[in-house]
């Protein structure tokens, strides 16, 4: 909503008060003035000029060449404009003016002819283009005779105005008006409200003998009513009215135009003048749309409509879509003599769905949409004939043709002290709290323990006891309620144990060198079928996709992850180690919502570590992607039950990848990207990880009490084993567990060889191992026999050897 | 014989005196303390001496003997020292090379602010809550006090999955769902962080995938300016001592009274400048007493009940934090931006 701060001073008085001082005022009070526009800033010396000479420049066709009297001197100015032969009263920009977009004058020479300023046109003054009237398009101001010579002529044309441009909340359907902002600035300033004109003479003739009124459903249309205003006379509008309508952001067209349209902004009631001789009829039926039924809008679009659009019709083709646009055929034109005034309303829902759908949201639709004031319908219809009957020299016949009731809205809401003070924590007395409430232009009835408060009309949005505690909250002043703190009981806020368990598992990520990444959730149906955990199952889909990259819900965090991979590797950012914890949604049949599912991944590529002056670059491998896995499950408390075993996985490297198990559960995978599909994504060789998440959050063991330290020595055993290259480490580690009996505190894998000295197709496996009895110190008897038992099952299970 | 001992010291101690390392030193105790040598011989001579010389003289060679050894120990103690000066200094490093550093990750500046955000709430008494990102229309909607013809709720807006299921537009459904499980017994106090999507184009300023907190608090007794104490302590807290929050009237439809809530521009102080559009303040967060629709409407006695609640984002809040003018770069996950938040 853009609000001028001249023509506000129409209803309020603001002497005393800066526009800023206003726009702080309503901020504070809640419209939310969001900038102060001032179209005029820096412009200085333009003025207002006569014409008193002209004649064409004697080496262009299309100039003239003006001489103008500026009040304290007269200059010679060229100008292009088509009208400036016969223009009198003009703007004028004189030498050294700054003119929106920068731009200078200076006296110059055009042709051989000096040229001492410029004679301007609106645009030129900064008025957007969208903004001028067709007529006025290319042709200099022309101002009327009452303008000064030599006097200010942004004055003189409003344009040193100040608009205010509010960001109104949804609520606020009673500031969509001029008058609307001025009854706020009213209570606000404790300043009485200055209502507008409305008497008009009205003509013995009656209205209601000209044309009859006739509502189909009276729940899309409680009120319709319409004014004849006879022989009107179509001119451009006063120049003042003109910059109003500029100022508020709309486009001058006409007096008759323009008047309905400076009335829907002074007072929020949307009208419509149609040409009464070209209506089609004397009757006005409102009624739904047929579907199918077409009708040319005054945009000259042939709109194709349906039984949810309201119609305005003659009593057989539309006339108007009620509440959105005019139609073509009954427009207001150059040769209009007689108008018929439309003042209605509308069903809020249908006019906002016909708007969306028809894509005509309008300053008009917008109001329909919100709610008018009830009372203002008929007020608003007598504004415009008062005006009409002024400025386009109209005779208002007398009446109003009306079909439906006009709602009394006259809301009554309950309302005490007390429940105003406990619930701001306030201490306001009755009296300024009643002050607060009269200002507001509420009606209070005291009915000893509590108020009875009647709400005027135009506030739609007071119809609780906690509307009207905001109201007085506001006019109060938020920043003087006080600053306290609760009193309730107090008890320790906390995190979960999951919270904390994923605390755990992000610092464990990150201390160990990965970044976190967060990606989208909204992924393309491709995407979504890639690394899934789970067995195949459809994907949870979004009716209204924005895109095919974003039209499903992922099943796996690792595309989208890899989506980063690839971003950053086309930003030469090679070594990444990313990891990311969220949601995957799957379907979850016979259950409204999808199962979601908090997953940890991770991605790697390049080196894990860089090379240095004393170390050569590490590049990432299968076993740098398994350690963070190995490390981040053993953080979070999961030391027994986990393996890994050689597993097969669309995209995933058939021989480097390893699922994850916890008890026998997949939990999770470890692997590289598949070459072939590294190489059709445009990916580097990648290491990757995704786990359950869930299945690693186990309740955090708090009994768990530690382990005393050893009283008697470990005795360590080193050895190597020949085995088949195919037996994998972790059957090897196995038998070494099994047959190391009770005394086994830990074996470690310190080398694997294979190649040179030995038989191809073997490899060997060195081990440390450590053993402890703790009620004892073990001899090396024992230990002998102990390993002795450890290198035959050795060889009897994996046909081992012990290597020299 | 004495005379010959005292020669012998004098002789030995000369020679440890002259000898020029560990090994010369060697052969000097070998020479004198050693089996073959002229202590040992003098004392293996004694049996040759009279009862009365034999002890004396044992007495002596002993003294002798000590004192040679001294001398030769502390010559040892020279020499060890000087060589572990020169070993010291044979290993002297540059210690201005780089070290092997332990290289960290980082977390990501949504999850840095979240966690930030979450610590402070946690201290004044809250819990942190969770709820599904896909949502039913009636928590997400309906509880929140926006029924059917709402204008918020069109279809338009809003990523619907089906008819009445939606990826939720904000984090306000948790509110619902944990006021219907505290089965109208107070006090709650939640804050509820989330990813929420609503249907925007992404550019700078929007994202189709965003985060929200979400905040509750709901006890008997609860008023306005309990709200402004509670914030008034949390943006000290996260923005600095020296801030200040301002409250507007706003609207939400589940909230009344509703605020929005100012903090004085961190850049100008509150003097206006560029970043506060001259205004001296920045809106961080949208607040308000909790409608009474919405307390009855999930179970709770709105005359015995009240309380306040408040939404903010995380992304804004990052932003205003760490001076980012793209949210984009919160979701493309460029190294380059993220590693800058190791230290956060």
């Amino acid at each position: 909503m853009l609000v001028s701060y001249q023509w506000l001073q129409d209803y309020v008085d603001l002497s005393g008060v800066s526009p800023e001082e206003v726009a702080e005022l309503l901020t504070r009070g809640g419209l939310e003035v969001d900038h102060i526009h001032r179209y005029h800033d820096g412009m200085d010396g333009v003025v207002v000029g006569k014409i008193t000479d002209s004649g064409p420049h004697p080496d262009a066709d299309k100039l003239t060449i003006c001489q103008v009297d500026l009040g304290d001197q007269s200059s010679q100015i060229i100008c292009g404009a088509t009208n400036a032969p016969k223009a009198s009263k003009v703007v004028v920009a004189k030498p050294g003016t700054v003119l929106p977009g920068n731009r200078v004058i200076e006296a110059t020479e055009i042709r051989g002819q000096k040229s001492e300023g410029m004679i301007c046109a609106l645009d030129e003054l900064g008025v957007s283009e969208n903004l001028v009237s067709k007529e006025q398009q290319d042709l200099i101001i022309e101002l009327p005779d009452d303008a000064e010579v030599g006097s200010d002529a942004l004055e003189y044309l409003g344009l040193n105005d100040v608009v205010l441009e509010i960001d109104l909340t949804p609520n606020r359907s009673d500031a969509l008006s001029m008058l609307g902002v001025a009854y706020d600035i009213s209570a606000l300033l404790d300043r009485p409200i200055k209502v507008p004109e409305i008497e008009h003479g009205a003509v013995r003739k009656n209205a209601i003998d000209q044309v009859s009124v006739t509502v189909e459903a009276g729940v899309d249309v409680p009120y319709y009513g319409a004014k004849i205003i006879n022989k009107v006379t179509i001119a451009p509008s006063p120049l003042w009215m003109q910059m109003r309508l500029v100022a508020a952001g709309m486009r001058p067209v006409n007096n008759v135009v323009d008047i309905t349209n400076y009335v829907m902004l002074e007072t929020g009631q949307p009208l419509h003048a149609f040409d009464y001789d070209r209506f089609g009829s004397k009757e006005i039926v409102t009624r739904r749309a047929y579907a199918g039924e077409t009708m040319t809008t005054l945009d000259e679009q042939v709109r194709t409509l349906n039984e949810e659009d309201i119609v305005i019709t003659n009593g057989h083709t539309p006339t108007a879509l009620a509440g959105v646009m005019g139609g073509a055929s009954c427009e207001v034109i150059e040769t209009t003599e007689n108008i018929l005034l439309e003042a209605a309303q509308f069903d809020p829902v249908r006019v906002r769905n016909t708007a969306k759908r028809t894509n005509l949201r309008s300053e008009s639709s917008t109001r329909f949409e919100k709610g008018l004031d009830a009372q203002g319908t008929v007020q608003a219809a007598e504004r415009a004939a008062y005006l009409l009957e002024k400025y386009a020299g109209g005779s208002v016949l007398n009446g109003i043709v009306e079909s439906g009731e006009m709602p009394v809205f006259e809301q009554e809401v309950e309302l005490s002290l007390g429940a105003v003070n406990t619930r701001l924590g306030t201490e306001l007395d009755q009296k300024e709290t009643e002050e607060i409430l009269y200002r507001l232009g509420f009606g209070v009835e005291d009915l000893g323990d509590r108020w009875r408060i009647s709400i005027p009309s135009r506030r739609l949005d007071i119809n609780i006891q906690e509307d009207l505690i905001e109201e007085i909250a506001r006019i109060y002043g938020y920043d003087r309620i006080p600053t306290t703190y609760p009193v309730s009981e107090r008890s320790a806020g906390r995190l979960s144990n999951t919270q904390k368990l994923k605390r755990k598992a992000r610092r464990f990520l990150e201390g160990a060198g990965l970044e976190e990444a967060i990606t989208y959730s909204l992924t393309s149906e491709e995407k979504s079928k890639r690394f899934r955990l789970d067995e195949f199952s459809d994907d949870v889909r979004v009716l209204m996709p924005m895109s095919e990259e974003r039209k499903v819900l992922r099943q796996s965090l690792l595309p989208q992850l890899l989506d980063s991979i690839s971003y950053n590797k086309n930003r030469q950012n090679n070594d990444l180690a990313l990891f990311e914890m969220g949601a995957v949604f799957l379907p979850n049949p016979g259950e409204k919502l999808p199962s979601e599912l908090w997953h940890i991944a991770g991605a790697f590529s390049g080196n894990w570590t860089a090379a240095a002056w004393n170390k050569t670059a590490e590049p990432v491998d299968f076993y740098t992607a398994k350690g963070i896995v190995e490390g981040l499950l053993e953080q979070l408390g999961l030391t027994e039950g986990v393996t890994y075993r050689i597993a097969k996985r669309e995209q995933l490297h058939p021989g480097q990848s390893a699922d994850v198990l916890v008890n026998g559960q997949v939990v999770g995978f470890i692997g590289q990207l598949h070459p072939t599909f590294a190489t059709r994504e445009g990916l580097p060789v990648t290491y990757v990880f995704e786990l359950r998440g869930e299945a690693l959050l186990t309740e955090q063991d708090k009994t768990m009490r530690y382990d005393p330290l050893p009283r008697f020595p470990a005795i360590k055993r080193d050895f190597a084993v020949v085995v088949d290259a195919q037996i994998s480490a972790s059957e090897v580690q196995h038998v070494i567990y099994e047959a190391a009996g009770t005394w086994v505190k830990d074996v470690t894998l310190f080398d694997v060889y294979e190649g040179e000295h030995l038989e191809p197709g073997k490899k060997s496996l060195a081990y440390s191992v450590t053993f402890l009895n703790k009620e004892r110190t073990l001899v090396d008897e024992e230990i002998a026999k102990v390993h002795e038992t450890i290198v035959e099952r050795l060889q009897s299970k994996l046909g081992a050897s012990l290597r020299g | 014989m004495i005379d010959r001992l005292e020669e012998l010291k004098l002789e030995a101690q000369s020679a440890v005196t002259s000898s020029q390392d560990k090994k010369e030193l060697e052969q000097v105790r070998i020479n004198y303390l050693g089996k073959k040598g002229p202590i040992t011989e003098v004392l293996r001579g004694m049996g040759k001496l009279s009862a009365e010389e034999r002890p004396v003289v044992g007495q002596k060679a002993n003294e002798v003997r000590e004192a040679i050894q001294a001398s030769i120990d502390s010559k040892q103690a020279f020499f060890e020292e000087a060589e572990l000066q020169e070993k010291l200094s044979a290993e002297k490093i540059d210690v201005t090379l780089p070290g092997k550093k332990v290289e960290a990750g980082s977390p990501h500046p949504l999850t840095a602010v979240v966690e930030q955000i979450e610590d402070i709430f946690v201290g004044l008494g809250f819990e942190v809550t969770e709820g599904p990102e896909v949502e039913l229309d009636y928590y997400n909607f309906e509880m929140m006090n926006l029924p059917a013809d709402h204008p918020a709720r069109d279809m338009q807006d809003s990523f619907y999955v089906s008819e009445d299921t939606l990826l939720r537009t904000q984090t306000s459904p948790v509110q619902a769902r944990t006021l219907q499980a505290a089965k109208g017994e107070g006090p709650v106090r939640i804050i509820c962080p989330g990813k929420v999507y609503r249907r925007d184009e992404d550019d700078a300023t929007h994202s189709h995938q965003f985060m929200q907190i979400e905040g509750l608090y709901v006890d008997k007794h609860v008023r306005m300016s309990d709200l402004k104490g509670v914030f008034d302590t949390f943006v000290k807290e996260y923005f600095g001592s020296n801030r200040a929050i301002r409250l507007r009237p706003s609207y939400f439809p589940f909230t009344e009274p509703s605020a929005e809530i100012d903090v004085n521009c961190g850049v100008c102080g509150g003097d206006g400048c560029r970043v506060c559009k001259q205004s001296g303040w920045i809106e961080v967060l949208g607040s308000g007493m909790v409608h009474p629709r919405v307390l009855e409407m999930n179970g709770f006695d709105p005359n015995v009940y009240s309380g306040f609640a408040f939404g903010m984002g995380v992304e804004r809040f990052a932003m205003l934090k760490y001076g980012i003018d793209d949210i984009r770069h919160f979701y493309t996950n460029d190294t380059r931006f993220l590693s800058q938040f190791k230290h956060v």
